[in-house]
This record gives C-alpha cells, sequence and structure tokens, in this order.
C-alpha cells in the first residue's frame, strides 16, 4: 500500500518543478521564519556574541532540547493528538534516573533504561486510556500532566526527604548508556547530534515508510482509516510512547548535563512543544506537518528565548518579546506558506 | 459572698481572656493540638522541602498534629484562599507566610478575629504586627541583600549581575535591591530575569557575559539559579574567579564553596522557621508562653568557604 500511495503522490509532483516542490513544503515557512530571527538577532546582536561560536552553541543547545520534543510532538499532533503530559514526563524520567543510581547503587544506565521503560508504560497508558475512552488526549494527558507531577514529588520527598537529587555526575564514568547523553562533538553540545538524528529518523519515517502514511492517516480521518486497513490503536500508543521517549532523552540530557535531577523540572515544556510543531506548519486538526517543520519551530523558539540575554534588553520585557518576536515569525511563516501553496497550486 | 463569687467570676474570665484553653480545660494534651501552616512555596521547591522537613520534625517532637498546605504555584489567590480553608477548620494554631500583605490581609485577619493564635514565618517581617500576627519567624530580605552587597563591595566589585528565577516575588525584588544598595553608590546592578530551565539559565548567563565582559561579581537568588550559573562559569573556565554568591543553600552550593568556586552563601535557616513557630504554638496553646522578641531572626547568616564543610551532611539531609 504504501508503494502505491507513494507513487500516486509522485505522479502528481512530476508534473511540478522542483522549485515548486520545494515551495510547497510545509517546512518552508518556518524555515523562512527562522531566517528572518536569525537576521534580526544578527543585526542587533551580533557583537555582543549572539555570532560567535560559544553563542550559537549557546542557542543552538535550547533550540536542540526544545526540538527533541517538538519533534515527537509533531508526530503526535499529525496523528491528531496532544500529549500535555511530556513536561512532567521531563521530571518524572530525570528522578527515575536519579534515585536509583544515587539512592540504591543501580548503574546508571540500569537507571536510564528504567526511565525509558517508564516512558513507554506512560505512552502506552495515555494511547490505551484515548483509543478505549475515545476521550479528547487533550483531557486525558492533562490528567496526567498532575498525575506524573505529583507522583513525582510525593515520591522524591518520601524517598529521599529532598526535591532535588544530586550527585548523578559520580556515576557517570565509564558508564556506556550514560555517555550517550552528555558532551560535545566538534564544539557542539550532544543534544543537537540528537535533535538532528531524531528529524531524519522521524522524517524518513513520515515521508518513505507505512508508518508515515498510518500517521497521516489517522489524524486525517481515523474512521476512513480504520476501514481502509490502518491499525489506528496500535499507531496512536506508539505516538505516545514517543513523545513520552522524547521527555526522557530530554530528562536525560538535563540530569546527566547538570548532575542532578529535580522534580520542578519541564514546567511548560509541553505547550513550548506544541508552540514549536504549530510555527513549524503542523495544524492543530491533525493530518498535516512535517518534522523538519517542528525542527524549524523550535529553532525559531529557542533563538528567541535565548537571544534576548545576547541584546542586553532589561529582561524585565522578556516575555513581550518573546511574544512580539514569535507572533512575527508566525505571521511571516504563514504569509509565505499560503503564497508557496498559491505557486504550486 | 456575693462579692468573693464576683471577684472569683472576674478572677477567672481574666485568665480566660489571657489564655482560653487554659482556663477551661487545664492545659491541654499535645496530641489535641491541630496546628496549620500556609506558606506560599511549593513543595516542588527544594528550599520550602527544607522547611517543611523543619515543619514535620516540629510536630513529631511535640506530639502535635500538623498539617502543611501550599499552593502548587506562586498564586496569592490561592493561597487566601487555603487560609480561609484552614480558618474554616478552627485549628488550635496557625503559621502563614506573608509575601504579599494585599492579597492575604483580610484572610489573615479573619484567622485572627476568630480567635486563631497566628504566627508568621520567612516572609512578612514589614506587616505581621497590623494584621494581629503574634510573632514573626524570619529573615528581612532587603537587609540581607544589602549585606550581599557590602560583601562584594569589599572584594572589589562595582559590575554585578543579579540572577532573579522567580519574577514577581516581592522578596526576591528586595534581594536584589538591598544588593544594589549594598554595593555602593557607583557601581551597577544588571537584573537577569530568566525562567527555571537549567539549560536556559545556563546559557542567559554566559550569554550576559559574554555581552558584558566588565561584570565583576555575581549574585544569584537561590539555588534553582545558582547551580546553572556555576556550570556557565565552570564552561566559561572562570569559576572562583569572580565573587558569586547566592542565596539560600543546596548540596551543590555548599560543594562549590568547599571547592572556592563560589564566595558565599546567605543562609536563612528555612528549617528554624518551619521548626519554631510549631513550638511557638504547641507551649502558647499550653502554657500561654511566647518569646518577648517580635520578630525571631533566623538570617541571615553567612556560609562561606571556611565552614562550609560542616553543613554538607546536614543539607543532604534536607535540614540546612
Amino acid at each position: 500500500m504504501a508503494t502505491e500511495l507513494r507513487s500516486r503522490g509522485d505522479e502528481r509532483l512530476r508534473r511540478v518543478s522542483p522549485i515548486r516542490r520545494l515551495l510547497a513544503r510545509p517546512e518552508l515557512g518556518a524555515v523562512s521564519g527562522a531566517v528572518l530571527v536569525f537576521v534580526f538577532f544578527a543585526i542587533v546582536a551580533g557583537d555582543n556574541g549572539f555570532l560567535n561560536f560559544r553563542g550559537i552553541s549557546s542557542w543552538l543547545e535550547v533550540s536542540a532540547q526544545l526540538g527533541i520534543l517538538a519533534i515527537f510532538a509533531a508526530l503526535l499532533m499529525i496523528g491528531g493528538e496532544f500529549d500535555l503530559s511530556i513536561g512532567s514526563m521531563i521530571a518524572t524520567a530525570g528522578v527515575v534516573m536519579a534515585i536509583p543510581t544515587v539512592e540504591f547503587g543501580w548503574p546508571l544506565s540500569l537507571s536510564i533504561l528504567l526511565a525509558f521503560a517508564t516512558a513507554a508504560l506512560v505512552g502506552f497508558i495515555n494511547g490505551t486510556i484515548v483509543n478505549r475512552t475515545r476521550l479528547p488526549s487533550f483531557i486525558v494527558t492533562l490528567a496526567f500532566l498532575f498525575i506524573l507531577r505529583g507522583l513525582t514529588i510525593g515520591f522524591t520527598r518520601l524517598l529521599t526527604g529532598r526535591t532535588q537529587v544530586r550527585g548523578v555526575g559520580d556515576h557517570l564514568a565509564g558508564d556506556p548508556l550514560g555517555r550517550l547523553f552528555h558532551g560535545e562533538i566538534l564544539g557542539l553540545p550532544i543534544s543537537v547530534y540528537w535533535w538532528l538524528g531524531l528529524a531524519i529518523v522521524a522524517s524518513w519515517v513520515l515521508q518513505k515508510t507505512r508508518f508515515g502514511n498510518w500517521i497521516y492517516a489517522v489524524g486525517g480521518d481515523s474512521e476512513a482509516a480504520r476501514n481502509s486497513g490502518v491499525p489506528v490503536e496500535l499507531v496512536r500508543i506508539l505516538l505516545f510512547i514517543g513523545t513520552a521517549t522524547s521527555a526522557t532523552i530530554f530528562a536525560a540530557l538535563q540530569v546527566i548535563d547538570f548532575g542532578s535531577a529535580d522534580v520542578s523540572r519541564g514546567l511548560l515544556k509541553e505547550f513550548e512543544a506544541i508552540i514549536a510543531a504549530v510555527i513549524g506548519g503542523c495544524l492543530l486538526t491533525g493530518g498535516y506537518g512535517s518534522a523538519i517543520g517542528a525542527v524549524f519551530g523550535a529553532l525559531i523558539f529557542g533563538m528567541v528565548l535565548q537571544g534576548i540575554f545576547f541584546t542586553g534588553i532589561n529582561t524585565d520585557w522578556f516575555n513581550v518579546f518573546l511574544g512580539v518576536m514569535l507572533l512575527i515569525a508566525v505571521v511571516f511563516n504563514n504569509f509565505i506558506r499560503r503564497r508557496a501553496t498559491e505557486a504550486s497550486g | 459572698m456575693r462579692k468573693s463569687l464576683g471577684l472569683l467570676l472576674v478572677s477567672v474570665l481574666t485568665a480566660a481572656a489571657l489564655s482560653p484553653a487554659f482556663a477551661q480545660e487545664g492545659v491541654p494534651d499535645r496530641s489535641e493540638i491541630d496546628i496549620i501552616v500556609v506558606s506560599h512555596g511549593a513543595a516542588a521547591d527544594p528550599f520550602w522541602s527544607v522547611a517543611e522537613n523543619g515543619v514535620s520534625q516540629a510536630a513529631e517532637d511535640m506530639g502535635v498534629n500538623v498539617e502543611y498546605r501550599a499552593p502548587e504555584t506562586f498564586d496569592m489567590p490561592r493561597m487566601a484562599q487555603l487560609i480561609d480553608a484552614a480558618v474554616a477548620a478552627q485549628p488550635d494554631g496557625l503559621v502563614v507566610t506573608i509575601p504579599d500583605a494585599d492579597a492575604l490581609g483580610d484572610s489573615i485577619r479573619a484567622a485572627v478575629e476568630a480567635g486563631i493564635p497566628v504566627i508568621s514565618m520567612n516572609s512578612g517581617s514589614d506587616v505581621f504586627q497590623e494584621l494581629g500576627v503574634l510573632r514573626h519567624v524570619g529573615q528581612t530580605e532587603y537587609e540581607a541583600g544589602f549585606g550581599a552587597g557590602e560583601r562584594m563591595a569589599q572584594a572589589g566589585v562595582d559590575n554585578a549581575l543579579c540572577v532573579n528565577h522567580e519574577t514577581g516575588n516581592v522578596a526576591l525584588d528586595l534581594r536584589c535591591e538591598g544588593f544594589t544598595d549594598g554595593l555602593g553608590e557607583n557601581a551597577q546592578v544588571e537584573v537577569l530575569s530568566v525562567s527555571t530551565d537549567p539549560t536556559e539559565i545556563r546559557n542567559a548567563v554566559q550569554a550576559a557575559l559574554t555581552r558584558s565582559p566588565d561584570i565583576n561579581g555575581i549574585l544569584a537568588l537561590g539555588p534553582v539559579s545558582a547551580e546553572p550559573t556555576l556550570e556557565a562559569l565552570r564552561e566559561n573556565g572562570t569559576a572562583g574567579e569572580m565573587p558569586f554568591g547566592t542565596f539560600d543553600l543546596s548540596p551543590n552550593v555548599l560543594e562549590a564553596l568547599v571547592d572556592g568556586e563560589m564566595a558565599f552563601a546567605i543562609d536563612q535557616q528555612q528549617y528554624l522557621q518551619g521548626y519554631l513557630p510549631i513550638v511557638m504554638l504547641t507551649l502558647y496553646e499550653q502554657y500561654g508562653l511566647l518569646p518577648a522578641n517580635d520578630v525571631i531572626m533566623t538570617g541571615p547568616g553567612f556560609v562561606t568557604p571556611e565552614n562550609a564543610q560542616q553543613v554538607i551532611d546536614l543539607s543532604a539531609q534536607g535540614i540546612r
């Protein structure tokens, strides 16, 4: 079926030039928005370090960590659902990595595996409840936003008497899995490589595999998808496991980088991830969007988030600035996308 | 006979007015004393986690029943509702923090009018008496910030960064203000408002240092911002080179102090802020006893590289 769909798609595209094909991509608006934001900061704050290697690495890292969440949020959103529990999942995964390692003396790798297993379980539960109850995932995962945060605070206080578990860094030496989430390659933080790697894998899955077609089908019209033989329930569960896993990758990067886990980590990240995916061209109604778009959505968000610190603008105005920049980026993004759709249509 | 009965009645009533529980049924049993604590600090905050540990330990040591309640985020209307609910439960004592007297004043006055003895802790040193609160246990924020400024001025700081991770909390603004004044007239202070995400804070501090190379001193307003700031300095290779202090302790902050990467941490001993009001209310309820000082100061105490080692173990246990 995948080949069938693809060849039909190819046929349709064969009639347009490569440039038009490029213009019709959902991520084009986000790419233009990112260029716009970059140019703005390069002019305003280029002399203050925004453009030097350290500066670039600084905003790339923030973009990358958000981007890892945004890529999976985009996949899920294309599949027609939301996951509001990922912010809390970041804290949960963090303490699941830290407490067994620090308090019970487990090898760090084993704790990391436990955290990923926990994520898979949470994703499975989220997906199953959405499948069984047919309730909006917005509501189901909102419940888990509170449940996970509460369990994390409760258990951490119960086991350690504190809300922060530190000392993970002491267990890092020689740990095989820990190394995957730590350090720099060619001067760039490892989160940037996770970001790019996941973007490539997610794009490949969306564009080239049968599973990718299923995601679009489920998000477009789940009844139609079911009637044509798509395992709708399974697709949803796997997508929820994906978002919870992305939160766990995020948590691993921060826990190992800072050597500590904290029950208040990840606050509001669920919304930032959704915002990045939407800036990147995902529709809130599902069935449309791309992983590359989410990458650039996160890049816009990250550049704006960190860029203000290079400008020297009084940070009391931070949120105004953030909101205005995002609005401009999205309006511009929308404008380009409309032009592009007209061009290709 | 009539006259002496009247005298007796008067003296009983006077005693009742002075210590009501005392007169009615003698000394109340500690296991029957219920105290409610309402603070503005979420349980998820490491600082408040320590204060709550103080509350629990005092409850256990005194043998009284204590409930600790706090809103999930910094939310004054929500906190006022929690106080209202506490008053409705008619406890034998109430402990509150007062970060915003305008928002909480009515609720606290209602508690006082309902005859509940109230003690404030942590924040509210300037307003607690107007509200009818018996005593205050805590540190005064402006003076603590001022002390930090003086210390840094002595070390030659004239261009400083104040890293604020909770914009909107008056107490934190007062710390930055005191810090600015403590540094002296010619000094410059830039307030950096950041989120609570560690990567964002670290990179924001790095950006600020790159942009303004003249900065020669940093004050963080709590471990939430101090730890990522420390990471930023470590990555720049400048940890320990410029005076860097913080409010409040955490195990990581203490280790950095021992290693000489930080100059000082201002300790307000929030464990005591949680512990003492429970003890005071218990003794007040039983015997009508109260300390004579209006404000029982728990800080600022300065933890420096010289004395950090001794508090490290206590911090790991959630006491410092």
